[in-house]
């Protein structure tokens, strides 16, 4: 069977390909061009995602393992449907998740349709995910067994014809299990350091990458105490996170975080970290991993990638969710992606657009009836 | 060599390739500051070489079918225009251009002649072409890669890009390449057999468009006057997906030009026939050598509906999803 494997030239990546050439398929790399590189990065003085070193380690597997390889060029789609909302979603106060965005609108879409286009039955990629049949038919989509490394909250955008014809080898490892196979393969990449910036913010400095795209100088705004008192100004609400603590610019001698950021008003309201628990939260675009689901549903909630999850219910009304905590959670963002899971499995997901505070009755308040 | 292209031996000096001979050439005739003309499709290697110089350069621009007109070329030059600069053949899509009437036209301008593309698949001859330089590739007639010459009339000998040493007659310092300088001279002797040649390429080629016509909403880039070329890019389909479906099957295309492999950026060569950049992706290059066989035809004539099916099938499915 011909399989094109999503190369980035990590060690991951490169591994699922190994794997997928010692079980007797004919394997394509194909390696994303996501965006042009940094002076900094084409003199070796910075790498990250799609530096030149990166293009070149993957080819370097292919030609190890004795691969097509090639190099695919997303970079309009990457800048249209990941940097840019990136940016204005910053600039609107909310928090957002480039990863969750790439996956739905570059990796698996765009790359599904070259697959098919080259002969391709399987796209495989070196995430830590497990698709399996599902019991009463389709595909379910469950966590990597390595906690640490598990990559399913990323891909609950996933719909059942992609999940027909994703495959992810390294589901079923750990880490270290995949080092081990790496070395055992000789692949070059076995010892490569692993990523975890977002790809085109290298350095850290997300800030900076939010004022590029804009284009112009983000409007200052004000910082507000939850009890009302005016603290100061700040530089932009990009510059600001619900949960943060570091970097407000305001000293009151008392711990503060940030509680909401306005971006209409560019208003950045902050507060003690009590004030940042959220009874529930509301989301929409909410899909089904099965493609439907219940009006109700109760689960394991995550509201960002490495948050541990907290048990709650869902009330969904079209692509609108409801969800309340059995506890209450600090540092629901707006902006992020909130994924229900039913043990390993993925169930579902959707986009955080607002926290609803311990007081309020969030499910009445988005008119989503419980039943 | 040199009788290869109508020169005399004395008048070439043999460089690295063309993209130096380009730069030699340039940097011959080209003060910084001073006003160049060169059509819009000229090879990167020589917008490179006058950006070098610092040369102020006005790009005359083609026609939808990268035809360019001698008139648009006058009406360029400036008082002081030091050089114009027009390549023999278009080396994306097979155009020939003409430079004899560019030369004549624009006298007592001296014109570079870029004439890798041309070489070796067209009678040339530089006397004839009116230039005051012309640039051929080595590898381009069959010679190893890593050689080309630059050919200036007697009497005319271009200074020095490479300072040091005596070689090439002061002209281009640095130990020859000698295997592939030897070989280029082999290749060139084999000339006349390699333009006999060209006619049965042609036939080739245009069995190759006609069979490539037969699927629907096939658009062909160009006037392709030499024998080898065929430019194209296919309706709905991603010209990188399509290049990379053949070469699967170990059939090779090129997108845009041959030498950006690798490169990603729609051809400046495709946006000049007022591509937009989306369809300027898409383009593709089939090109055709002495050593194509009718049977290579056939098997590319063959894989090409299927391929294209599939691939647009594959685009037209992400676009339901989306």
């Amino acid at each position: 069977m011909r399989v094109v494997v999503a190369m980035s030239g990590g060690v991951d990546s490169s591994v699922a390909a190994a794997l997928m050439v010692e079980a007797g398929h004919e394997v394509v790399g194909l390696t994303m061009k996501l965006r042009d590189t940094t002076p900094d990065e084409r003199a070796g003085r910075s790498a990250s995602c799609c530096s030149p070193d990166d293009l070149r380690d993957a080819r370097g597997v292919c030609d190890a393992l004795g691969i097509a390889h090639y190099v695919v060029d997303y970079r309009d789609t990457f800048r249209a449907a990941v940097i840019e909302p990136f940016a204005a979603a910053y600039l609107a106060g909310r928090t957002p998740n480039p990863c969750v965005l790439c996956n739905d609108h570059v990796k698996f879409a765009p790359l599904l349709a070259r697959a098919e286009a080259l002969g391709a039955e399987r796209l495989i990629t070196g995430h830590y995910a497990r698709v399996e049949a599902a019991p009463g038919g389709g595909w379910a989509l469950r966590a990597g067994v390595d906690p640490a490394k598990d990559q399913s909250y990323f891909l609950f955008g996933l719909d059942q014809a992609a999940l027909a014809r994703v495959r992810f080898p390294l589901g079923g490892m750990s880490k270290d299990d995949v080092r081990a196979e790496a070395r055992r393969l000789g692949l070059p990449t076995w010892d490569k350091e692993d990523s975890e910036d977002i790809c085109f913010v290298p350095d850290g400095d997300y800030a900076r990458v939010v004022e590029q795209v804009a284009g112009a100088a983000p409007a200052p705004g004000p910082i507000v105490h939850a009890d009302g008192r005016a603290l100061g100004e700040h530089g932009g609400v990009h510059r600001f996170t619900v949960g943060q603590r570091k970097g407000l610019g305001v000293a009151t001698g008392e711990r503060l975080y940030v509680l909401s950021v306005d971006g209409p008003t560019r208003t950045v309201t902050v507060g003690p970290r009590d004030d940042l628990r959220a009874a529930g939260l509301r989301a929409s675009r909410w899909r089904w991993i099965a493609g439907q689901g219940p009006a109700s549903a109760r689960g394991r909630l995550r509201i960002r990638y490495r948050h541990a999850g907290a048990d709650g219910d869902v009330q969904v009304r079209g692509d609108a969710a409801a969800v309340r905590f059995d506890v209450p959670q600090v540092a629901v963002a707006p902006g992020q992606a909130v994924v229900l899971y039913g043990g390993d499995r993925v169930l579902g997901g959707g986009w955080i657009d607002e926290a609803v505070p311990p007081r309020e009755d969030a499910p009445e308040e988005v008119g989503v009836g419980r039943g | 060599m040199a009788a290869a292209l109508g020169a005399a031996p004395g008048e070439i000096v043999f460089t690295s390739g063309a993209t130096e001979a380009l730069h030699q050439a340039v940097a011959d005739r080209v003060r910084p500051g001073q006003h160049v003309v060169a059509s819009a499709v000229e090879h990167p290697a020589l917008f490179g070489a006058l950006e070098r110089c610092s040369a102020r350069v006005t790009r005359v621009p083609v026609d939808a079918a990268g035809r360019l007109r001698v008139e648009d070329v006058v009406a360029a030059l400036e008082p002081a225009t030091a050089l114009v600069a027009l390549m023999a053949a278009q080396n994306e899509l097979g155009n020939l251009y003409p430079v004899r009437a560019v030369a004549d036209a624009v006298a007592p301008v001296p014109l570079l002649c870029d004439a890798v593309q041309a070489f070796g698949k067209v009678p040339l001859d530089v006397r004839a072409l009116g230039c005051a330089a012309a640039v051929v590739s080595g590898h381009k007639i069959g010679a190893p890669p890593g050689v080309g010459a630059l050919w200036s009339p007697a009497g005319r000998a271009p200074r020095a890009l490479l300072a040091g040493g005596p070689q090439e007659r002061g002209q281009r310092a640095g130990t020859e390449n000698v295997p592939a300088i030897v070989g280029f001279g082999v290749a060139a002797e084999h000339l006349p057999r390699r333009l006999e040649a060209m006619v049965a390429v042609a036939a080739r080629r245009e069995r190759l468009r006609a069979g490539l016509a037969a699927t629907e909403g096939v658009r062909f880039h160009g006037a392709p006057d030499l024998p080898n070329t065929l430019a194209f890019r296919v309706d709905g389909v991603a010209g990188e997906a399509l290049l990379q479906a053949f070469d699967l099957e170990g059939v090779c295309l090129s997108s845009g030009s041959a030498c950006s492999a690798g490169g990603l950026d729609p051809s400046p060569v495709l946006l000049a026939l007022g591509l937009d950049a989306a369809t300027a992706r898409g383009g593709l290059r089939a090109s055709l050598g002495p050593e194509t066989s009718d049977a290579d035809v056939d098997r590319v004539l063959a894989l090409f509906p299927r391929l294209v099916a599939r691939a647009r099938a594959a685009a037209e499915g992400a676009r339901a999803c989306a």
